[in-house]
Parts: structure tokens; sequence; C-alpha cells
């Protein structure tokens, strides 16, 4: 069954590379049937996947959204729910391609990660464990949908700042949809990572009897949700946006991420036992 | 001699001036005072000047082209500039060359973009304008709407406009990248040259909401803000203007910066951030270019947006082959009807085509009467040519005359048109008796 799961993860990965590479031929070329053949095959990819994660669910017997392979898998299929999602709401030329880059990274992290079931100990286990994890990283997918789009913003805007109109000024779209871009995934983003922060200390207080206790997890997750904080209130108040606002939605990432993968390796904390 | 009169045609260009002295030369006030300057040389018979941003040009008819070019050039530009300060810039075509280089005009082959539509209108206007002031005769009116014609002719036979490219057009792709979508946008024109105008428009039919006009005298912003239905501003009002705007075209005359990077800085709060496009299409520039490095504000110049127009230049230049060739045609018919204007080859053609008639109509009457001997088809004849003779006495003496009333241009015009020798020369050159010959008599009469 674990093997079985397994084949699932490894065809959408393969399928995910496939959609990578049609995107990037669209790209260049700028052929509409290769950007519908890239569509159908990232779709394809984003249902396999799912479907790995309903056997591993089988197997396993708890949530799979525990493991560094099962977060970086959800994370990836989590931004592509965002970006199906997005893609009903409002077209932004050549997202595709950024977005299915980032994936087949992080799909090729999961492949590499350790592929083991572990199942969390009795003491961390409770309902709200699989509600926190997913709200997280669907989080996490959202503001990484807003980092891309913040990256295009800034390639777009360099190009018309320096009115260099080479390969990259006619794929890219336009300022006003990165931006509204970066502005819809900011705001859903931070409201899942909000929710994904009580939860997460609903699940501490069950747990270990507190709701917080500043232990490094925390610490920097608090860090990373007051930068998104300081960003959103920006972006609502003073009417942040552009440049400022696109560099500072790639440095918020950054420090989400590091607090998610990286503490777990610098520190010792709960999550650190994955 | 009056038949040894040419076409010239002087000017610079962007290619051959600096937009500096094509700014001094230009003529800032319309055409009539320069018109009006012209009219009294006798060296020009026929003259009209155009001029737009990226040129200035005469075109004129004159016996004696070194006088004609020198009496023009003082008449329209000394004291501020002399012959021999513009003489490295100028451009000199005559005849053949002259109209060919015209025509190339008009079609928009010589712009600075390559098949931009503008041109033709600034062409008409200009025509206008001097056919007002009595400017233009016979030669540059037919000169000037065959131009207009060859324009047309390349315009429909060619994609050379497909992409319809010209600074309007830069000025909507680019706003396209930076607001997405032009829809609802105000734009803010701040002093109001034609350039600037056209830009509006073109705006305006992409979508913008509405045109503010700022100018430095009112009635002239009033003027086009109603043509626009916006509102007219003093320029005093500009960085107040700033917080309601998106897209600002600016055009004036000034000779220092109307607005700088502070003023400009001063108001991105107040409009929380929506970014601004300014254009600067003045010479010399009216925004200071440090503006271009706030953020959400993006300035460009007129040579900035020629790289935007570059993206689809290769494809204008392979139709623009095919447009030479309808030039060069064209160019060709143009010549043929003007060495028809010389007396010499008018009369032979006149004579040859009364007589075929003549002819043509006894040969059937004699075949009626039935002939037989061959002193009645003599006489026949002999009354046939001598009807011909009376009938062509008083044209031909009409065109010999030396009349200073009439010009002779006018009058072998005059002929030309009451015998349509020109309709049968342009539709059957193979059957017209005369058109073979007719070529290199010019100048000689």
């Amino acid at each position: 069954m674990t093997s079985f799961s397994f084949l699932l993860f490894l065809a959408s990965l393969a399928l995910y590379m496939l959609a990578a590479a049609a995107y990037l031929v669209f790209f260049f070329k700028e052929q509409t049937e290769v950007r519908q053949k890239a569509r159908q095959l990232f779709m394809t990819a984003f249902t396999v996947q799912a479907l790995g994660f309903a056997a591993r669910y089988c197997t396993g017997g708890y949530t799979p959204i525990a493991t560094v392979h099962e977060t970086l898998s959800f994370f990836a299929w989590g931004l592509g729910c965002c970006y199906l999602t997005l893609c009903w709401r409002f077209s932004v030329k050549n997202l595709g391609v950024f977005v299915s880059l980032l994936v087949l990274l992080l799909m090729l992290g999961a492949a590499l990660a350790s592929r083991d079931l572990i199942l969390p100990s009795p003491t961390l286990q409770s309902v709200w464990l699989p509600i926190h994890a997913s709200l997280s990283l669907l989080a996490y997918s959202f503001l990484a949908l807003a980092g891309i789009g913040g990256l295009m913003y800034l390639l777009q805007e360099r190009t018309i700042k320096r009115k260099q109109f080479g390969l990259l000024y006619s794929r890219l779209p336009s300022l006003e949809a990165l931006d509204k871009l970066n502005h819809h995934s900011l705001s859903v983003g931070f409201a899942l990572l909000t929710l994904g922060m009580i939860t997460g200390s609903l699940w501490a207080k069950q747990a270990h009897g507190a709701y917080w206790s500043w232990n490094p997890t925390e610490t920097w997750a608090l860090a990373s949700w007051l930068l998104y904080a300081g960003l959103f209130h920006q972006r609502f108040t003073v009417g942040w946006r552009g440049r400022r606002a696109a560099w500072f939605s790639l440095v918020a990432l950054a420090l989400a991420i590091f607090t998610f993968w990286g503490v777990a390796v610098l520190f010792a904390g709960y999550h650190g036992q994955f | 001699m009056a038949n040894s009169e040419t076409i010239a045609l002087i000017g610079v260009n962007h290619k051959t001036a600096p937009l500096e002295l094509r700014e001094r030369l230009a003529f800032h006030e319309g055409y009539e005072p320069p018109l009006a300057s012209l009219s009294g040389l006798e060296e020009l018979k026929e003259y009209y000047l155009l001029s737009t941003c990226n040129r200035v040009e005469m075109v004129f008819v004159c016996t004696d082209t070194a006088k004609a070019r020198s009496a023009l050039l003082t008449a329209l530009f000394a004291p501020g500039i002399s012959e021999d300060e513009l003489a490295p810039h100028l451009y000199q075509y005559a005849g053949k060359e002259a109209v060919e280089h015209l025509f190339r005009v008009a079609a928009s082959l010589d712009s600075m973009v390559v098949g931009e539509a503008q041109i033709l209108g600034q062409l008409k206007t200009a025509y206008r304008a001097a056919a007002q002031a009595k400017g233009t005769r016979l030669i540059l009116n037919r000169l000037l709407h065959k131009a207009f014609s060859v324009a047309k002719r390349v315009r429909t036979e060619t994609r050379i406009g497909a992409s319809a490219v010209s600074i309007s057009y830069a000025a909507v792709e680019l706003g396209r990248k930076i607001f997405g979508d032009l829809t609802g946008k105000k734009a803010l024109l701040i002093g109001a040259g034609e350039m600037a105008e056209l830009a509006a428009e073109h705006l305006l039919t992409h979508g913008v909401s509405s045109v503010t006009v700022a100018n430095r005298t009112l009635e002239r912003a009033v003027a086009l803000a109603r043509r626009f239905h916006g509102q007219a501003v003093g320029l005093a009002e500009v960085p107040e203007q700033l917080g309601q705007v998106d897209v600002i075209i600016s055009s004036t005359g000034a000779p220092d910066l109307i607005l700088r990077k502070e003023e400009v800085r001063g108001v991105m709060r107040g409009r929380r951030n929506r970014p601004l496009f300014f254009i600067d299409i003045a010479v010399p520039r009216d925004l200071d270019p440090a503006i271009n490095e706030l953020d959400n504000v993006y300035l460009y110049d007129i040579d900035d947006l020629q790289g935007v127009v570059d993206l689809n230049k290769a494809d204008r230049e392979r139709e623009a082959v095919k447009a030479e060739r309808i030039i060069a045609e064209e160019v060709l018919k143009f010549e043929r009807w003007l060495e028809n204007l010389e007396t010499t080859p008018t009369i032979r053609q006149l004579q040859a085509q009364v007589e075929a008639m003549v002819r043509l109509e006894t040969a059937k009457t004699a075949n009626r009467l039935n002939l037989h001997s061959e002193a009645d088809q003599a006489a026949l004849d002999r009354m046939a040519q001598a009807l011909a003779n009376r009938l062509l006495a008083n044209p031909l003496c009409y065109l010999k005359a030396d009349t200073r009333r009439i010009g002779l241009q006018e009058r072998i015009h005059l002929v030309r048109s009451v015998f349509a020798l020109d309709e049968i020369a342009e539709t059957r050159p193979e059957e017209s008796p005369v058109a073979s010959g007719a070529g290199p008599e010019r100048g000689k009469a």
C-alpha cells in the first residue's frame, strides 16, 4: 500500500515535470495549444497527487501532513490548488510557468526526503493537528503565490523602468494584474495563517497544557505573522503597493518558510521531531 | 523661360537635424505667418510648407532653384537662423527625386516610426493652409493630391500601417502594461500640441474616461477640452491635478522643466501609490527625468517610446519594400503628367488626336459615299485635313500666345482637359500616338 501511494506520488511528479516543460515551451514559443496541454497536464498531476494523499491516509491511518516529505508534497499540492482556484477568478499571463516550476521544485524536495510513515506520538495526537497543519500549509501556499506575484512584478517593473523591451516585457502580464494577484493571495493567505496560528495554539493547549510557550517555532511564527500583518496593514491603510509590497512579500515568505522548515533543523521544537 | 520650372524640396527631418534645431525651425504659430511671408517672393511660382515634430519641409516650384532656396530660407528663418547654419542639416531634392521624397513622406516611409498614420493628416492640414494662402497652383495641387492617393494606396495595398504604430500607439501599449486596462483611467494633457492631441484621442478610444487639458493660455485649453468633453485648467493647477489623473502627456513649449521629482513625490501618498504614467513628448523636456526613479511612477520621453515601437519593426520593413515599389510606380505616372505639361508634346498630341478623329470620321463617310475616283478621295482627305487645321487653329494659338495673364501651365492644363488628352494617355498609352514620343522633350519648347 505504501508503494501504491508512492507510485501515485511519482506519477504526479512526472506529470508536474511534463507540465512545467510544457509551460516553459509556451513561455518561449507562445502557442496557445501548448498552454492548453500544459494546463491539462497540471490538472492531471494535481488530481493524481490528491489520490496519493488519500492512499497514504488509508495506509498510515493518520492525516499525512507530518513528515518533511508529506509537508513539502502538501505544500506543492496546496500551491497547485491556489493556482487553479485563481485561474477561475482572473487570468495572469504566464503565471503557470512560475507556479509549475516552484511546484516541481517542492516535489523534487519531497522526493528526496525520507518517505517513512511516522505516526505522531500519542501526546501530540489531536483533532487539531491535521487542521492546524493543513491550514498553515494552505496559508503558505497562498503566501508563496503572493511571493511569485511579487517576483514577477519586480521583473516586469524592471523592464518598464529601465525601458528594456526584451523577452520578458511582452511575456509578463501587466503590473496591475500582478499587484492584484499579490494583494488577493496575501489577503487569503494572511487570513489562513491567522487561523493556522489559532488552531496551532489550541493544539498546543491540548498537547502541553499551555496555549503559548515561547518556543523557537512559536516565536519565529509570530515574527513572520507580524511581518505579514504589517504588510497587510500598510496595504490597506496607506496603499502600499508595487515594488515595496512585492519585496516585502518576498522577505516575509522567506521568513515564514524558515519558521517551518528552517527552525525545525536549527532548534528543537514540536516541529523538530518530523 | 517658364518651361524650365522645376519642383524642388528642401527640409530637415529627425535623421538630419537634432531635435533642438528642428524645434527652432518649426512653425509654432501655424502656417499662416510663414506662408504670408512667402507670398511676395517672385522666385517662387508655387510653394507649400510642412512642419511636424519630426520634420520641417518646404516644396516649391521655381525656375532657379538656388535663388529660390535662399530667398525662401531668408524669408522664413532670418535673422534667427542663417542659411549657413542650416546648410549642413538640409536635404534638397529636385524634379523626380522631390516627387519621390514627398510621396515617401506621405506614405509614412520616411517617418521616425515607419507606417504611422499621423503624417497624412499633418500633410493634409499643411496643404489646406498652403492652398488657402494661394501658394499652391496647378503643379503642387496635382502633386499633393497625388501624394494623398499614393499614401492611401500604400495603406490599403501593404500592411505597413497594420500595427498602427506611432507615439500614441506606444503610449497605449505601455499604458496597458502598467494599468492592465485603460478603462476608466484619466488623462491629463499639459500643453495642447498636436501630438498630444492625437495621443489623447487614441487613449480615449482605448477606454480612458476623461481628458483634462492644462495649458499656458487657457483659451486653447478650453477649446481642446471641449473637444474631448473634458475640463480645462491652468498650468499652475497641474500638481493638484496629479492626485486625480493616471496618464499625463506633456508637450509644452516651455524652455524649463515644469514638473520636478519632489512635486510628484508629494502627490503619491495622497493617491495611495496608484501608478502614474508620464509621457514627455516636449522638446526640450518638460518633465524632470528623475521622476522615473520614484516608485510606481513611470516616465517615458519620445526616445524611450521609440523602443516600444521597435518591437515589430522587422515586419514593417518587409512591407516597406512593397510600398517603395508602389511609390516608384506613382512617381513615374506623375512624371509623365508633368512632361505633358510642356507645350511641344501637348501640341503634337493634340494634333495627332484631332487628326485621328477627323480621319476616322471621313473614312466612315467615304465608305458610304462609294467614291470611285482617286481625285474624289483626295478632295475628301484635303477637306478633312482643313477641318482639323481649322479646329486646331485657335487652341494652338492659345497655347503658343505669349500672354502674361494666364500662366502657360494653366493654359496647357486647360487645353489638355478640354481635349481629354490625359485620359487617353493614361488609360491607353500604347494607342496614344504621341505618348511614346512625349518623354524626353521636357524644357525644350
